[in-house]
């Protein structure tokens, strides 16, 4: 029986478009990784679940458009509303959450609409599941959205090295780090570009309602058991990577979607590492 | 140069242009120890925020004077998100060190994390996570953070609010040591005990504003909160 499955994935690694999708996955899993922290500990989750919602319906739109590279419409789009969303929150703190599940469940009604309306495709309901679930959207990527994923993904890891300092000290204490001088305002911008960034580019792997999973679960599995913010940042990066992979390996071997299964590997291995820091009360640092 | 480092001018704080305190006026130099007082909602925390450029004055002047804006450690009344962040104590003191347009930390923000460890008696907890430490070690951490910042000036905003009287007096030594090495301090405290004992300098915020020495303000009556305005 091993034999088989290794049987199978070797024929499935050997072509191509799966070589890609491979090389994507990993570049994305690494970069959706790096903001959980600072999404989770900030308060900014709400923000990361409206824009995966404004995503799918850029992603609508991009479809009725009949759009080739959808990429470069729904990172525009997405982009644009990170901004909206972090300037609104910030300005009317007590109907920000209520903005957002304004807007995020109205771009998810509106991008159904759309579709739905429009679509020239002759499976709608698989089209749709494939832009929730994100089922095979991976596999199915242009070569200029494979060049633009990589390129992306790249960007974000250099932003988020040389801004790795800031962004610790604007998620631990924004006031202070204002006080010292630094311009978090500007920092929290980065941060919500980068978020949208993330989200494009996570859109393809797990698709639009899976996102946060793949943003928030590295981080707060990493916080169960480390201790500084630095092991946080590369155990979650570890953590993204394997079970990205597993989850892929899972996908082709048991033919599931490829976005719910890294989603379950997810969940194993977070609920592995919460029994861990219970046992052993983490690392220390 | 013994100028004054800040001055504050006719001074009215508030948000969105609600006015939560009038008329203050009030002049650090360096080496002052000046507490603010007053009661909860009165608008201290507003005036620290105030002074760091978090805030804006509704109206009137801070005038920036032997010290700059950024020159100044501050410790804040603790946020909740900083309970569970997980982060090494070291990590928290050398962020201190932090300037714009400077990526990443030098040898000598290094040395300096170090020089401050030792400086507040941290080396005992300092290999521990943040969030594992008491209230009086966080605060302690905070503080070494603060000190990275400056040398000048400190803002300290209830500093020992919710430690116990030992860690309190440690705390209030520690403040004082710093004081007497010519670091200029200024303080929020509900304990007036302490701040008459500590501070050379009385800023008393509510309906009727005081400033002036500590002598000034016992001769009006120590305890005593309502002081006429001149
Ligand atoms: N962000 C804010 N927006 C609007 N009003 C605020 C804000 N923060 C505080 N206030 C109001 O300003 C007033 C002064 O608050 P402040 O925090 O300065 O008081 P304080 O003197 O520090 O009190 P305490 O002794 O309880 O710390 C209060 O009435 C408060 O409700
Ligand atoms: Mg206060």
């Amino acid at each position: 029986m091993n034999i088989e499955f290794l049987e199978t994935l070797n024929l499935y690694m050997n072509l191509p478009f799966v070589q890609n999708a491979i090389i994507v996955a990993i570049l994305i899993s690494l970069c959706s990784s790096l903001l959980g922290v600072t999404l989770v500990l900030k308060r900014f989750s709400f923000i990361g679940d409206g824009l995966s919602h404004v995503a799918f319906g850029a992603m609508a739109i991009a479809m009725a458009l009949n759009f080739v590279d959808k990429m470069f419409l729904l990172l525009p789009i997405t982009i644009i509303s990170a901004i909206l969303l972090l300037k609104s929150g910030r300005k009317a703190k007590m109907s920000g959450d209520a903005q957002i599940a304004l807007v995020s469940v109205g771009a998810l009604a509106l991008g159904y609409l759309i579709i739905n309306r429009f679509s020239k495709s002759a499976n709608i309901s698989a089209d749709v599941c494939t832009t929730l679930f994100g089922s095979t959207s991976i596999l199915t990527l242009t070569k200029t959205e494979v060049n633009v994923c990589i390129i992306l993904s790249v960007v974000v890891v250099i932003v988020y090295i040389l801004f790795y300092n800031k962004i610790f000290a604007v998620t631990f204490d924004e006031n202070f780090a204002k006080g010292i001088g630094l311009n978090t305002e500007f920092y929290n911008l980065l941060i919500a570009i980068v978020i949208a960034v993330i989200i494009v580019l996570a859109m393809n792997l797990v698709g639009s309602l899976l996102i946060s999973a793949l943003i928030i679960f590295p981080a707060i599995s990493a916080m169960q058991i480390c201790r500084s913010f630095k092991q946080v940042t590369i155990c979650a990066i570890i953590y993204s990577l394997v079970t990205t992979i597993l989850g892929l390996m899972g996908a082709i071997i048991f033919d599931t979607p490829v976005g719910s299964t890294i989603v379950v590997v997810e969940i194993v291995i977070f609920i592995i590492f919460y029994i861990l820091g219970k046992i052993k009360g983490g690392i220390v640092a | 140069m013994n100028g004054f480092q800040i001055s504050c001018k006719n001074l009215n704080l508030g948000y969105d242009n609600h006015v939560v305190a009038k008329n203050i006026n009030f002049e650090v130099n360096a080496g002052d120890y000046l507490c603010i007082v007053g009661e909860n909602g009165s608008g201290k925390s507003t005036l620290v925020k105030t002074l760091l450029s978090l805030n804006k004055p509704v109206s009137g002047e801070i005038i920036f004077g032997d010290v700059k804006r950024n020159e100044i450690g501050y410790l804040p009344q603790q946020t909740i998100i900083q309970k569970d962040f997980p982060a090494s104590v070291r990590e928290i003191i050398i962020s201190g060190c932090q300037k714009p347009f400077k990526p990443f930390y030098t040898k000598n923000d290094y040395k300096r994390c170090e020089e401050n460890i030792e400086r507040l008696n941290i080396t005992s907890f300092v290999k521990k996570s943040y969030r594992d430490l008491s209230g009086g070690q966080q605060q302690r951490v905070l503080l070494a953070r603060a000190l990275c910042a400056t040398e000048k000036m400190l803002l300290l905003d209830e500093p020992v609010a919710g430690l116990d009287p030992i860690v309190t007096e440690e705390m209030y030594n520690i403040i004082e040591k710093l004081n007497r090495e010519g670091i200029t301090i200024i303080m929020i405290s509900h304990d007036i005990k302490s701040a008459l004992k500590y501070a050379n300098k009385i800023l008393h915020v509510g309906p009727n504003v005081f400033f002036g020495s500590k002598d000034e303000y016992l001769k009006l009556g120590h305890g005593n909160l309502v002081f006429s305005n001149k």
